[in-house]
């Protein structure tokens, strides 16, 4: 085998060992890393009173209420398990029922999430709203787009 | 052979003396072609006119990306068999990796206020774009750092190649990790999650920033042999 062929297979295995300790290090400190847990994710574990945490799912339908003027009350769910949250603030254009959202806040007393901040999170589906009239229109509109 | 061009600097230059004109030419159609599908692309059903900063997100991100790869790809070559070609286009291409990159946060931000509703999140697919824009600045300035060329050559290329163990970690964060992004719309080439009416002015800007990153590849790699010339 010539040098210049040793130096490639040299090279490719130090590369392969570097990421594959990389990666180890990146699943084995998952828990700082994701930037929010879901509602399942944060009752199998214990959280702290008055520690602030993300928590991300969507809202859940006809759940959402306004308390006053810009107060708003409203479940967060993965479809297995609803948490309560209390916003005081202003909320994203995207945020509605049914729409992913990553909140932050401090679970109270209560179990319920007093949120200090609330993001939208919108999905990978892109579409024309001409198209999605097309599809109401015919009854194909699937759920899952939303 | 046909490929020499990629790893000889004299037979770069002739070809792209023979390819620049008529690729600005192309580029300038294409950009305009690009501009012109994005005016007349339709809305959102979500997102409404927003939308229409993927069509320089996208793209950008994408040659971010690129031209990280080649730069991985020359170093092993450059490494391995010890073409001297590979160091001068490292060198000459970086700067333009870390302008797409810039490109790519800056519209991202742009776009995530009016619909996230934050400018910045230290999500794992941000925070990791963020650290190759890092990367980026470092092999700038590393490569003005060393006395000796060769050593700066290795040093460089060196450093490319640890920093290129980022490169899956941004493709695949927003799978393996809980993020604010969104996963990728065009993964699956059969069905992309995305409409063929935003899909085709993506497409299309995509070339045309891919030209115009080659334009610019092409003089700087041409200016970067002119100072080697001149060190011999």
């Amino acid at each position: 085998m010539s040098l210049r062929f040793q130096r490639l297979i040299l090279i490719l295995i130090t590369l392969i060992v570097l990421g594959f300790a990389i990666i180890l290090i990146l699943f084995n400190t998952k828990q700082n890393i994701i930037f929010f847990y879901t509602p399942s994710e944060l009752i199998k574990k214990d959280i702290n009173k008055d520690t602030k945490i993300r928590i991300g799912g969507y809202v859940k339908e006809s759940t959402f209420k306004k308390i006053s003027l810009n107060k708003y009350e409203f479940k967060i769910t993965d479809n297995n398990y609803d948490l309560s949250v209390i916003y005081e603030g202003i909320l994203p254009d995207l945020f509605r029922e049914g729409q992913g959202t990553v909140i932050e806040g401090i679970v109270n007393n209560n179990n319920i999430i007093i949120a200090n901040r609330v993001y939208a999170k919108h999905d990978e589906n892109y579409m024309p709203s001409s198209i999605k009239k097309e599809l109401e229109k015919n009854n194909q509109w699937k759920k899952k787009y939303k | 052979m046909m490929l020499n061009f990629l790893i000889n600097p004299n037979k770069f230059n002739i070809l792209a003396d023979i390819i620049f004109k008529p690729l600005l030419i192309i580029a300038f159609i294409i950009l305009i072609l690009g501009l012109i599908l994005v005016y007349y692309s339709p809305l959102d059903y979500q997102q409404g006119l927003t939308v229409k900063i993927m069509y320089i997100h996208v793209p950008s991100a994408w040659l971010a990306l690129l031209t990280y790869a080649i730069m991985t790809i020359y170093s092993i070559v450059g490494l391995a068999f010890k073409i001297p070609f590979s160091f001068i286009i490292n060198k000459a291409i970086a700067p333009i990796g870390a302008i797409f990159t810039t490109l790519c946060l800056l519209s991202g931000s742009l776009w995530g206020k009016p619909m996230w509703g934050t400018w910045w999140v230290w999500d794992a697919r941000l925070t990791s774009v963020a650290i190759l824009l890092i990367i980026y600045v470092i092999i700038i300035f590393l490569n003005q750092t060393f006395e000796s060329r060769e050593v700066k050559e290795k040093t460089v290329a060196i450093f490319i190649l640890i920093g290129s163990i980022n490169l899956p970690i941004i493709k695949f964060s927003v799978d393996w990790w809980n993020t604010l992004h969104q996963p990728a719309s065009i993964s699956k080439l059969s069905s992309p999650s995305i409409d063929i009416s935003m899909l085709k002015p993506l497409l299309v800007m995509t070339i045309a920033f891919s030209l115009i990153g080659l334009i610019i590849a092409i003089l700087r790699i041409k200016a970067e042999i002119l100072i080697r010339k001149r060190d011999l």
